[in-house]
């Protein structure tokens, strides 16, 4: 029961890992946790401008 | 013991897999379960990730554990960042699926489902795969580089200008064929127009939410958003119902055509945070949710296809595109088997995120398998409607005819019968005032998703209401390549502008911004707008030219690929590479000398323009631009061929140069670092 259950958390918590990095929201954790920045509108626009230069020249697929 | 056990159980997939294959390729008049198509595809997929990639991996590319990645190597908490496997497995997957494998397999089931199926399957597994796995382990081993810069180090500088020139080209050409496919859908169409409308001010609202309100809370806005999409696609059915209202929504397809290129610049030149990323984040989060909604529902209604496994048209004679099965079945449908652009992602973001060298093969060769079967939903869902429904909605007027009962008639004789009455049963059912003549793959595909979507949950009832979630869901997809891609066009032509004069390199530069925005929307614009005025539908010569240029970029990456094996003194293995390489240059070189040198003029851009100029009444402006447009296409189907056999023959002068040893086998490879990952893992 308890092996079932590791695995249903295990399987959770790597789904939302996924989640968090395709929505770029693990992208700003480290993003703050490099700047040593709080969750701000100014620390999101800061972290938005920066990722404009990288991210918004990846092509995506047709 | 576990060694008996795995021959027994891989032996039972593959002989599941045989049968499933064997009944797909051999059925002939009755018609098929989709369930044989699901049971087929799982069973290649399984048997080649478990031992084709494997044999690539330990024979050919030799993965090493050991070896630190660019991701531990170069980490900077930016773009080099060791991540978890399946993270990067999603990241790669949301990355390379796009609208190519829904749209490519759909127009391609006019042959009927096998053709296109066969080609998803071995393309996958022999090709598609293969490339994006070899691409995805050369960039970790060279720094994350790009494929423009790993063929300007391996092949030399004509084939880094090729890669470059065929990349803005792709992009160009793959805008306009993406617009046209939204026009398409969108023409006439209230309740779609007003959908997709209401996504901008969602996609504004959802921007100043993640700036001001909540700060980086992506998922959360996502699914607020979604909600709010959701609540759009609902309350669009009384926007068609009310007469002022659906007369507001209700467009031609030239007027589309204009305010889908104003959109596209506003989404170049406008900050990212307003429109481009929330836009980009709903769209990844509807198509994650769609994709697997979708498989779940040919599983659970496991639906007959009522397509033929082959129909008249491999002959060349199609209504939706015209050419012969070899070799427009192949470049139709690119996604879902072999896809240049996915040579670009694979060396772009991805393999700056790999932790171990050994995770490039459940990443690139695994997530392409995922893209296949993705593709394998789409000819399910486009050959679950009758044959006659699906032509009806398919093929342009220019062939079928203009009046409902012409139509009816004309696709009848083919030996598909339809009736007006039943187009205007479906037309009904599903919230539109007609579905004749909807050609670019979206519309059919949304007819047959929603077939599947109603016949699994809420029934008949529901059918408008998942006709224009499908919709929706398609339009949005598109919508999200055609801003990103401009955008990224834009860089593009901004860096190498830069190198003339310098403050054009500088993207913040608002007049650089604004001028590139323009040249690269007009280019793409021109297209579309060649499209709408097309009269076979646009379609039947942009779709053929956007595989082609797609085609001939993974023409590149195996050149690159090969260049590479053979360095590394694995030539006798290079097969792996070479075989879709050859399949590739046969399939692109052949459309291409059928684009600019076949007699038909339905296939041939110059024997149209000839037909056209020859016309007994003399020639009006409008024509005129026909005649200049094939010829046009015409051109830049030739130019991008000489520049790909430029490539080729830089390539083989290389191969033949290490082989008989007059030139050095030298990989330009980042030095061997042994990765610290594995101590700190104990």
């Amino acid at each position: 029961m308890n092996r079932m259950r590791k695995m249903i958390v295990d399987l959770a918590s790597t789904a939302v890992a996924m989640l968090r990095e395709i929505f770029d929201e693990a992208a700003y954790a480290r993003f703050l946790s490099r700047a040593g920045m709080a969750s701000s509108s100014e620390a999101y626009a800061a972290f938005r401008h920066e990722f404009e230069d990288t991210k918004m020249r990846r092509p995506k697929c047709c | 013991m576990n060694k008996t056990l795995a021959i027994v159980g891989w032996g039972t997939v593959a002989l599941l897999g045989t049968a499933a294959v064997g009944t797909v390729a051999m059925q002939r008049g009755e018609p098929i379960n989709a369930l044989w198509l699901v049971a087929a595809a799982t069973c290649c997929y399984a048997l080649g990730y478990r031992f084709y990639s494997k044999f690539i991996a330990v024979k050919i590319l030799a993965l090493d554990g050991l070896r630190a990645t660019p991701a531990e190597r170069l980490e900077n908490g930016r773009d080099f960042v060791v991540t978890n496997k399946w993270v990067v497995f999603g990241h790669h997957f949301a990355a390379i699926a796009g609208p190519g494998p829904l749209v490519g397999p759909v127009l391609a089931a006019q042959f009927g489902y096998l053709p296109g199926t066969m080609w998803v399957l071995a393309g996958a597994v022999f090709a598609g795969c293969v490339q994006d796995f070899v691409i995805l382990l050369f960039s970790v081993r060279r720094d994350g580089k790009s494929l423009t810069a790993m063929a300007k180090d391996e092949i030399g500088p004509v084939g880094g200008f090729v890669a470059y020139v065929a990349v803005i080209a792709i992009l160009i050409i793959l805008l306009g064929v993406c617009a046209l496919i939204v026009v398409n859908a969108l023409k006439s169409s209230p309740w779609g127009t007003f959908t997709i409308a209401m996504t901008m001010p969602i996609a504004l609202l959802m921007g100043v939410y993640l700036r001001r309100i909540r700060p980086g809370k992506v998922l959360e806005v996502s699914a607020l958003g979604f909600v709010l999409v959701l609540a759009a696609i609902w309350g669009g059915q009384y926007v068609s119902q009310n007469p002022a209202l659906a007369g507001l929504f209700t467009f031609s397809a030239p007027t589309l055509a204009v305010l889908i290129t104003i959109y596209g610049f506003a989404a170049s030149a406008l900050p990212v945070w307003l429109l481009l990323a929330p836009r980009d984040y709903l769209s990844t989060f509807v198509k994650l949710g769609t994709i697997a909604l979708l498989g779940v529902g040919i599983v659970a209604l496991h639906p007959t296809l009522h397509m033929p496994a082959l129909t008249r048209f491999v002959d060349g004679t199609g209504p939706v595109f015209a050419g012969k099965i070899f070799p427009f079945a192949f470049i139709t449908i690119a996604c879902g088997a072999i896809s240049g652009f996915h040579a670009l992602i694979s060396s772009g973001t991805t393999p700056k995120l790999i932790a171990r060298e050994t995770q490039t093969r459940m990443v690139g060769y695994g997530a392409m398998m995922a893209e296949s079967a993705v593709a394998v939903m789409a000819i399910i869902a486009a050959c679950v409607m009758q044959p006659g429904i699906y032509f009806a909605i398919n093929s342009p007027a220019g062939v079928i005819g203009q009046s409902p009962a012409a139509a009816a008639a004309t696709i009848s004789s083919w030996g598909f019968p339809v009736t007006a009455a039943d187009m205007q049963a479906l037309a009904h059912a599903v919230g539109e005032l007609t579905l004749y003549n909807r050609t670019g793959g979206a519309p059919a595909f949304a007819v047959g998703m929603a077939h599947i979507f109603s016949h699994s949950l809420g029934g008949d009832t529901l059918m408008a209401l998942w006709y224009h979630f499908a919709l929706m869901f398609e339009a949005l997809f598109i919508l999200t390549v055609l801003d990103a891609g401009t955008r990224v066009a834009r860089f593009m032509v901004q860096d190498a502008l830069g190198h003339v004069y310098k403050p054009l390199g500088r993207t913040s530069w608002y007049p650089s911004i604004l001028a590139t925005s323009v040249l690269i929307v007009a280019a793409w614009g021109y297209f579309l707008w060649q499209g709408v005025k097309d009269p076979l539908g646009g379609i039947n010569s942009l779709w053929p030219l956007f595989g082609i240029s797609n085609q001939l970029l993974a023409t590149v990456a195996l050149c690159v690929a090969t260049t590479i094996i053979i360095k590394m003194h694995r030539a006798k293995y290079a097969v792996v590479t070479l075989v879709p390489l050859a399949w590739l240059v046969a399939v692109t070189f052949t459309a291409s000398w059928h684009k600019i040198f076949d007699s038909n003029p339905r296939v041939e851009f110059l024997a149209q323009a000839r037909v056209l100029a020859a016309s007994p009444v003399p020639i009006s402006g409008a024509t005129a631009q026909l005649i200049f447009n094939n010829r046009l296409d015409a051109a830049v189907t030739g130019a991008l061929v000489v520049m790909v056999t430029l490539v080729l023959v830089e390539s083989l002068r290389q191969w033949m140069g290490i082989l008989n040893g007059a030139k050095e086998a030298r990989v330009k490879e980042s030095p061997f670092v042994r990765t610290r990952l594995v101590e700190e893992q104990g």
